[in-house]
């Protein structure tokens, strides 16, 4: 899952009291004209890209035995775990985080005897799913994260000019509304990562918490879940000609990591102060 | 009335922060104790603090080859050292030369050990039975005393069952588990409420060993009957979730035909037990490999004599 916390959003302060107000950056991005953008074939829902985050990977299994309810008409939609070997030991990852080696230089390594499992998986996934960048890379990716922070159901957004992302981003806020669906973008110069769905033209994070590491529960499961029958089901109107008008929507960019305050062993010296622990995203 | 029963002052009296080496609050609260132990004492005792599984807190993992708070049985504490054997059979083996031995006369006289849950249990004090007399006394005193939260008393120990946990190596131990919390986090308000139950517990110790007569009492308590597993797959894999009726719901009764399980498909599998039983450790997450999705206790009240110190 993305490895910021709500503190990742803040911008750092001289004072050291944050109000509600200075803690969200807002932008706001629209649609101007009508933009024409091929159907949508190909589409992959990855579970167990972190083998002890248990919705994505619990909901993947049941969707490869029984796959009804991810079908839509005109589209192949294939559910893939990811790390089945951190999976199996229900751990993060076995060598080195998954999500965070879908760059050129580890997707174009040399499959020596040492190289990490995770790399070596990338290049297998990319293989299968891309090459990234290529035009036979697949079309879409849902990559499904549990997070132990307060996120709710969030929506994770590589690239502020992708079109249909942000037009199937509106169309599922609406669907779950009143309930919240905050929109969290990754776009930065040094603090975005290679992630797994980065191999798709559209890539999209779904990450819904709070959820402890190792643990499925029913309720953080039947969100994750809506909200991909949401995202299917824009597909697939998208597909059938629908013309979307211009939107807006609110969104959440990053602009800096926050670490721990940490002695010199490297030891954290401070936690999460009571007051942010409980800060509710919208 | 029965008569008050009298037992001798502890003087030798440690704290396990990190028995499991995920379970943040008691880690941070041990570490900083090793580094300033001030609060740890008393006029009458101090306490020591020690960590539990260094090897398994280091990798920030539950254990590092076996569950090291199953493994302070007779049989396992008195085996030959091995090669080839997990790295908590040797720790064990350590504990209990340190604070132990268990069962002996030179064996520490209290032990806390300090826990975290995935479940919603709040604050929960852990005790084998209701017979060992001055952990009960201690429990009564805690929720006397301790405002914050409600605090319930957890009977771990089958009818029949040897302990196996870290605190049985001391004469007479409570584990204080608190939750909910995920593994490998600590959250700020759960560290500072297991630091006062501690005070709590070590105030009661004080006025134990000054001499206070602590009158006979009834006090609530869930006694374990038994656990629960998920629904399973012919593969071993779960094939349904704890029921969200269910969720969160520690210490709140269960009745037969109540929802327990989900499937994947939505569908509901309800409890098909004979009487009402009171669950915890609902969908822990240390459990699944356990195949206990929640055990199940019986409330019972029981009457506890009076006890002075000798």
């Amino acid at each position: 899952h993305c490895i910021f916390s709500i503190k990742a959003l803040l911008r750092r302060q001289t004072s050291c009291m944050l109000n509600e107000q200075s803690l969200k950056q807002l932008n706001r991005m629209t649609s101007c004209y009508v933009v024409h953008e091929a159907p949508v074939r190909r589409v992959a829902i990855f579970g167990g890209t972190h083998g002890n985050e248990l919705s994505g990977i619990f909901l993947v299994k049941h969707w490869q035995e029984n796959g009804a309810e991810i079908q839509r008409t005109g589209l192949e939609v294939r559910p893939f775990i990811t790390n089945p070997r951190a999976v199996k030991k229900c751990t993060r990852y076995i060598d080195c985080d998954l999500n965070r080696v879908f760059d050129p230089d580890n997707l174009g390594r040399h499959m020596i005897e040492d190289i990490p499992y995770e790399v070596r998986r990338a290049q297998e996934i990319n293989h299968i799913f891309g090459p990234k960048d290529s035009d036979d890379a697949y079309d879409l990716i849902f990559d499904l994260h549990n997070t132990t922070s307060n996120m709710g159901g969030t929506l994770i957004l590589e690239n502020s000019r992708n079109n249909f992302t942000i037009q199937m981003f509106h169309y599922i806020k609406n669907a779950l509304a009143p309930e919240c669906c905050p929109v969290f973008l990754i776009e930065h110069p040094n603090l975005k990562y290679a992630t797994a769905r980065s191999i798709a033209k559209h890539p999209v994070g779904v990450e819904v918490g709070p959820q402890p590491q190792g643990v499925l529960r029913a309720d953080i499961l039947d969100k994750m879940r809506k909200i991909i029958k949401h995202g299917l089901d824009f597909v697939h109107i998208f597909n059938e000609g629908k013309e979307f008008p211009p939107c807006t929507i609110e969104i959440y960019k990053i602009m800096e990591k926050v670490d721990y305050p940490r002695n010199k062993n490297g030891e954290i010296t401070a936690v999460i102060h009571p007051s942010l622990q409980i800060n509710i995203y919208c | 009335m029965a008569a008050s029963c009298r037992l001798k002052p502890l003087s030798s009296v440690a704290v396990s922060g990190g028995t499991h080496g995920n379970e943040m609050s008691g880690i941070y609260l041990a570490k900083h104790w090793l580094r300033d132990p001030m609060e740890l004492r008393r006029g009458s005792f101090a306490v020591t603090p020690f960590l539990g599984n260094p090897r398994a807190i280091e990798k920030c993992e539950r254990y590092v080859g076996q569950d090291l708070n199953r493994t302070f049985t007779t049989e396992l504490l008195s085996s030959t050292e091995a090669e080839d054997e997990p790295y908590e059979v040797g720790r064990a083996r350590e504990i209990n030369q340190t604070y132990g031995p268990k069962g002996s006369a030179q064996a520490f006289d209290f032990m806390f050990d300090l826990h975290n849950t995935t479940a919603n249990m709040g604050a929960c004090l852990i005790v084998d039975s209701e017979e060992s007399l001055l952990p009960m006394h201690m429990c009564h005193y805690i929720q006397t005393h301790y405002k914050w939260s409600p605090c319930r008393i957890y009977l771990y120990k089958l009818p029949g069952e040897e302990t196996y946990s870290i605190d049985s190596v001391a004469k007479a131990g409570l584990a204080l588990e608190l939750g909910p919390q995920p593994q490998r986090v600590v959250r700020a308000d759960l560290f500072a409420q297991m630091r006062a139950l501690m005070a709590c517990a070590l105030d009661f110790i004080e006025l134990f060993n000054k001499g206070t007569v602590f009158p006979a009492f009834e006090i609530e308590a869930y006694k374990i009957t038994g656990r629960m597993d998920y629904p399973r797959y012919p593969n071993g894999e779960i094939s349904a979730m704890v029921h969200p009726k269910l969720q969160d719901k520690d210490f709140l009764p269960l009745h037969p035909g109540d929802p327990v399980f989900q499937t994947f498909s939505g569908e509901e599998i309800v409890y098909k037990g004979d009487t009402t039983i009171y669950p915890a450790f609902i969908n822990e997450a240390a459990y699944y490999e356990k195949k206990v999705a929640f055990a199940k206790m019986e409330k019972h009240t029981f009457s506890i004599p009076g006890l002075q110190r000798e």
